[in-house]
């Protein structure tokens, strides 16, 4: 694929090396699409949405609009006013624990995650259910990093009303069985929020075949700019909601007696947005329509092969995380050699990895290790990466010989 | 300077050898006192064990734990400084060594304050390993003075 000239960030050198990026898990880097688009509204058409009378205001107000359209395609959602804007998934998540399951969920009820969540994915939901004494379950891992479905099967229950779940591990890769899991939360009665901070960036979302209840994802890691992200609520859900935050642009009417609260979206996005970043946003869903998921799928599973192959080569090094239908990204791990001091020969290489806990520290209980270093792969990197990769983690081994 | 001296300075050999085979390491069932090192960020994770007798003196100093081949060397390396120091003695040197590794820039009178540990300055280029090396230094100082 020709991507890469449209990305300035991949030009750039690190300790003296050509930068190669491999911490796309974490965050993407920003096309030149984005960037100008960006650089361009704030040059040019910048003023504040929904207030204004004035032209710039409306047209403002109606490329944010546009922005919520596109979004409302890119996850094919049935109508844009289900479509939220964050400031990124971790809130989204938020969002929801606070204004649905503050609402609806009752002492007793229980809610279900899995045993590879994020943190972001995990604490909200904890600290719901200390609040308000609801029971948390969690849905067991197997070895290989796969989500055992009918251990997940067995914890619905009678009073299980909310499962929150990720559609791919961010530490493992792993891609679940999403659809399956919502179904039979459905025909248990719960409503699923699913965490895809991690799947937006790799496969076609689509909540209408998922028939999810609601469903996050940040920006930044999509291509886009940070200090956005996107929640999805089917709109019945969204109605019955409260409020997460109370200020102006989310009111019908102020009286000191009684306030009554737009409808969704306006209901859930109190004060002046993320203006710009919306911008880039749409950007960032025009270049991916661009480049089209079935060349993204197809050059980032290669990657993730070939990868996959040079890597397990390397006396020593094991892969944490081998489910069968995984996402471009590898954990690894080297024989005594702990994760930093591998990411930090890396660093001098010019290779950007992350090593760490990957804000899952159950998944590393799982696997008995402190920590992982984790490669992550977009459409824009190439074998000569993976190349390069492989060779570092030859010196890494030289060094701790 | 080239990134080979760079972390040819980072992984000096003595760093590599108490990472293999780090000294003192284990639980020590008498201790005296007792802290715990942990940086969140990166998940280095030790415990600290000390006999001290009645005159103050650190008569055995212990480790266990995991961490990365920079905390770890470092973390053994202190207990092999100090077994016999006194309390106040550890403290000292503790100080001194938290300041040579995060003073903006060193003297000639820093360097010989923390005799054979200077050759931890090769982790000053690299300032996120700087908590690193300070993690075992920073539970002593803990322990000895139980805060």
């Amino acid at each position: 694929m020709r991507v890469r000239e449209d990305f300035p960030m991949l030009e750039s050198r690190m300790n003296g090396k050509h930068l190669v990026y491999l911490d796309n898990a974490a965050t993407t880097q920003k096309p030149a699409a984005v960037i100008d688009r960006m650089t361009q509204f704030m040059r040019h058409e910048y003023a504040t949405i929904h207030r204004g009378v004035y032209t710039f205001s409306q047209l403002s107000t109606r490329e944010c609009d546009l922005v919520r359209e596109r979004c409302r395609r890119f996850v094919n959602a049935e109508r844009a006013s289900e479509i939220i804007f964050t400031r990124g998934a971790t809130e989204a998540i938020n969002l929801v624990a606070a204004s649905f399951g503050r609402k609806f969920l009752k002492k007793g009820d229980e809610i279900i995650i899995s045993e590879m969540e994020h943190h972001s994915n995990l604490v909200p939901w904890q600290a719901l259910c200390e609040e308000k004494g609801l029971l948390l379950k969690v849905a067991p891992i197997n070895d290989k990093g796969e989500l055992l479905l009918d251990e997940f099967e067995k914890l619905l229950a009678a009073r299980t009303y909310f499962v929150a779940i990720t559609h791919v591990s961010n530490a493992l890769g792993t891609i679940n069985p999403i659809r399956e899991i919502i179904k039979m939360s459905h025909h248990a009665g719960a409503a699923v929020l699913v965490d895809g901070a991690q799947a937006a960036p790799h496969l076609k979302v689509d909540v209408r075949d998922l028939d999810c209840d609601f469903y996050c994802f940040s920006g930044h890691k999509i291509y886009g700019p940070t200090g956005v992200g996107v929640l999805y609520g089917k709109a019945r859900h969204l109605e019955a909601m409260d409020p997460y935050q109370y200020g102006g642009d989310m009111i019908e009417s102020v009286d000191f007696k009684k306030t009554t609260f737009a409808k969704p979206p306006a209901k859930f996005e109190a004060g002046t947005p993320a203006i710009v970043e919306i911008i880039g946003l749409g950007a960032a869903f025009d270049y991916l329509q661009k480049i089209g998921w079935e060349a993204i799928h197809a050059h980032e599973n290669e990657l993730l092969d070939y990868a996959t192959q040079a890597l397990s080569q390397i006396p020593g090094l094991a892969i944490i995380g081998t489910a069968q239908e995984k996402a471009s990204l590898i954990s690894f791990v080297l024989d005594g050699i702990h994760p930093h001091d591998i990411g930090t020969v890396l660093d001098q290489e010019g290779i950007a990895i992350r090593a760490g806990h990957h804000c899952t520290q159950p998944v590393m209980k799982h696997f008995k290790v402190p920590a992982t270093a984790r490669a992550s792969f977009a459409f824009y990197n190439t074998r000569e990466e993976v190349d390069a990769l492989v060779k570092a983690i030859h010196k890494v081994l030289e060094i701790f010989r | 300077m080239t990134q080979e001296v760079k972390l040819d300075e980072l992984y000096q050999e003595v760093i590599l050898d108490h990472n293999r085979r780090p000294r003192n390491f284990g639980k020590l069932d008498d201790a005296t006192h007792y802290a715990h090192g942990h940086n969140p960020l990166c998940g280095d994770d030790y415990h600290l064990y000390l006999k001290i007798d009645e005159n103050g003196k650190i008569q055995k100093i212990t480790f266990e734990g995991s961490g990365c081949a920079i905390s770890k060397s470092s973390a053994s390396m202190m207990t092999t400084f100090l077994e016999g120091k006194n309390g106040d003695e550890a403290e000292k040197l503790g100080s001194h060594f938290i300041g040579f590794m995060t003073k903006d820039t060193l003297s000639k009178e820093d360097r010989e304050a923390v005799g054979r540990l200077k050759l931890f300055e090769g982790v000053r280029h690299f300032p996120v390993r700087v908590k690193c090396a300070t993690l075992a230094w920073q539970a002593l100082l803990n322990a000895v003075t139980g805060k």
